[in-house]
């Protein structure tokens, strides 16, 4: 089984003193769903930001998709690894100034050169995967935030990635809109999509993850399969955190 | 009863707006008849009898007033076009600097635009032209015919630059520079950082991201920043004056000297700023709808 994420032992603070990554190692294989959990602060958005290198660390190394990447910050290689990780995040972030459809092919006609029939003839089917092909002409401010979310899904997967980071794609939203989001994403994961995802949501956790990483104070606290995490987590803090959700 | 006390006040004030203004325009025609000069512009096509040192059409003082102030004109939108033309482009790299993520850029471009804003341009024009210019030796720079600098100005491939002409240039595009590159600044950090993080997660390179995300959505706050650098640079391009530049100013200067035609001038002077500077507010507009409508950002 091919190996896409190897983290090793990466830590980081932004200042002195407070660790945001204490010490983190994890391991994700190909067409696997890894959830992450954790109290506000914990410092899951730090890690998975990591990834993609949108956040730098001090020490330790990771390994995605076989490119190595440390504490010294190299352009060419995490230039290498963003055109082959999709990302999607908490505020939706869509180009405000783009119709939905050049939203999602900005980065194939600029980064993969694609030509624009191609590139658009790609982007109406993810539209239409998306269940929002109508609104492809629209621009983000026209869509609700369940639509723009599932754009911003469109967009991070016009580039064909072979992993996709979320960082709470529902925690926006309004309760009515965050089931249209979880579907598409579950049918990604059925689709053999690897996916890292930082999220509260229980039930996406429990039906869609094959791992669950539990965060505390920039530790891993805990990694257990979502049957053991939910029923009969190992550690203490786990089961404090998940009373707590449950309230 | 308040409002017939305001409705008192507000007779009052026009009152004493029109007593102000009766009294200036008494003021103006006293004056007119005192110098026996009457309100006329028929002067304007006898000939002017003074010399001008820069002319970029043909000119001889036997041509009329007319032909001077038009000389004088072209001689500003010379100065003004290639200052706007110049400060944009080094505004736009100083101010790109200044919202980026290299510290020395970042240090280095603060000082810059510290020192530049805090010190007046009719000081900073009187140090280009007599410490840059004039302080110059016979043959400061020499690259055979390709380029000279000395005290006489700047010869380039044969194009040849007075020296009161470039110290206004350097001048004034320093100085407005540093202005535009505070709007470029401004504009580019009211964009929202997610903006960043999203266009980097797609693998677009910086240069890219910048073009096609961060500066389309800077713009609306730019363009009118930019715009009233622009309607400033106009304006204090005047200040030509100085350094002994014959532009629009300094040539309606001597003809009020020769002439005594105080009222035209000023008043010649103030439609054609005025005809200037609406020409720029709408071309800017024109360029942002421009920009906005056909995408450019995206080719
Ligand atoms: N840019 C930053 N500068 C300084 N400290 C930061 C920065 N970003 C995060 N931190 C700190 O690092 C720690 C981890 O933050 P992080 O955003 O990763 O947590 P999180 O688990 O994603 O929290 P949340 O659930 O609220 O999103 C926190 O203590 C936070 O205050
Ligand atoms: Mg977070």
């Amino acid at each position: 089984m091919n190996t896409i994420i190897k983290v090793k032992n990466i830590s980081k603070s932004y200042s002195k003193g407070l660790l945001a990554l204490d010490k983190v190692s994890l391991k994700v294989n190909q067409g696997k769903v890894l959830v992450i959990m954790g109290p506000s602060g914990s410092g899951k958005s730090t890690l998975i930001r990591t990834f993609n290198g949108l956040e730098t660390f001090d020490t330790g190394e990771i390994d995605i998709l076989g490119i190595k990447i440390n504490s010294n910050y190299n352009e060419r290689r995490i230039q290498k690894i963003r055109k082959r990780v999709g990302m999607v995040f908490q505020q939706f972030n869509l180009f405000p100034h783009l119709s939905i459809l050049d939203n999602i092919t900005l980065a194939p006609l600029n980064v993969q050169k694609r030509s624009r029939v191609d590139a658009e003839e790609f982007g109406m089917y993810l539209l239409q995967k998306m269940g929002i092909s109508m609104h492809a002409e629209k621009y983000p401010s026209q869509l609700s935030g369940g639509e723009q979310q599932r754009v911003a899904i469109a967009r991070a997967l016009a580039l064909k990635p072979e992993l996709l980071l979320f960082d709470e794609p529902t925690s926006a939203l309004d309760p009515e809109r965050i089931n249209e989001v979880l579907d598409v994403m579950r049918k990604l994961a059925q689709e053999g999509m690897t996916m890292v995802v930082v999220t509260h949501e229980i039930n996406f956790a429990k039906d869609v993850s094959d791992q669950i990483l539990f965060m505390d104070s920039g530790k891993v606290i805990e990694t257990s399969t979502p049957d053991i995490f939910f029923s009969n987590a190992k550690h203490e803090r786990s089961r404090k955190f998940l009373n707590q959700l449950d309230k | 009863m308040k409002s017939y006390k305001n409705i008192f006040f507000q007779i009052i004030i026009i009152l004493l707006c029109i007593l102000f203004f009766g009294f200036l325009i008494n003021n103006l025609i006293i004056n007119l008849i005192r110098t026996d000069l009457g309100f006329n512009f028929s002067w304007l096509l006898k000939p002017s009898s003074f010399a001008l040192a820069e002319h970029v059409l043909p000119y001889s003082p036997s041509d009329s007033y007319a032909w001077a102030l038009l000389i004088g004109w072209l001689n500003s939108l010379k100065v003004i076009f290639i200052s706007l033309f110049l400060s944009t482009i080094l505004g736009t790299i100083i101010g790109l600097s200044s919202a980026g993520n290299n510290i020395l850029l970042k240090i280095t471009s603060a000082f810059y635009v510290t020192i530049i804003r805090q010190t007046p341009l009719l000081l900073q024009l009187m140090f280009w032209y007599f410490v840059g210019f004039l302080g110059l030796k016979n043959n400061f720079i020499y690259f055979s015919n390709i380029l000279k600098i000395n005290n006489q100005g700047i010869e380039f491939f044969g194009l040849t630059l007075t020296s009161e002409f470039s110290a206004l240039i350097i001048g004034l595009s320093v100085f407005t520079s540093a202005f535009i590159a505070e709007v470029i600044r401004g504009g580019i950090i009211s964009v929202p950082k997610g903006q960043w993080e999203s266009f980097r997660s797609l693998g677009l390179s910086e240069r890219n991201g910048l073009l096609r995300v961060i500066m389309p959505q800077a713009l609306p706050a730019i363009i009118p920043g930019l715009t009233s650098q622009y309607l400033n640079l106009a304006k204090n391009s005047t200040l030509a004056i100085a350094i002994g530049y014959s532009d629009i100013y300094a040539i309606n200067d001597t003809i009020i000297n020769q002439t005594g035609r105080a009222i035209e001038c000023f008043i010649i002077l103030l439609l054609t700023f005025l005809i200037l500077n609406l020409l720029i507010t709408n071309l800017m507009e024109t360029i942002n709808k421009f920009i906005n409508k056909k995408k450019i950002y995206l080719s």
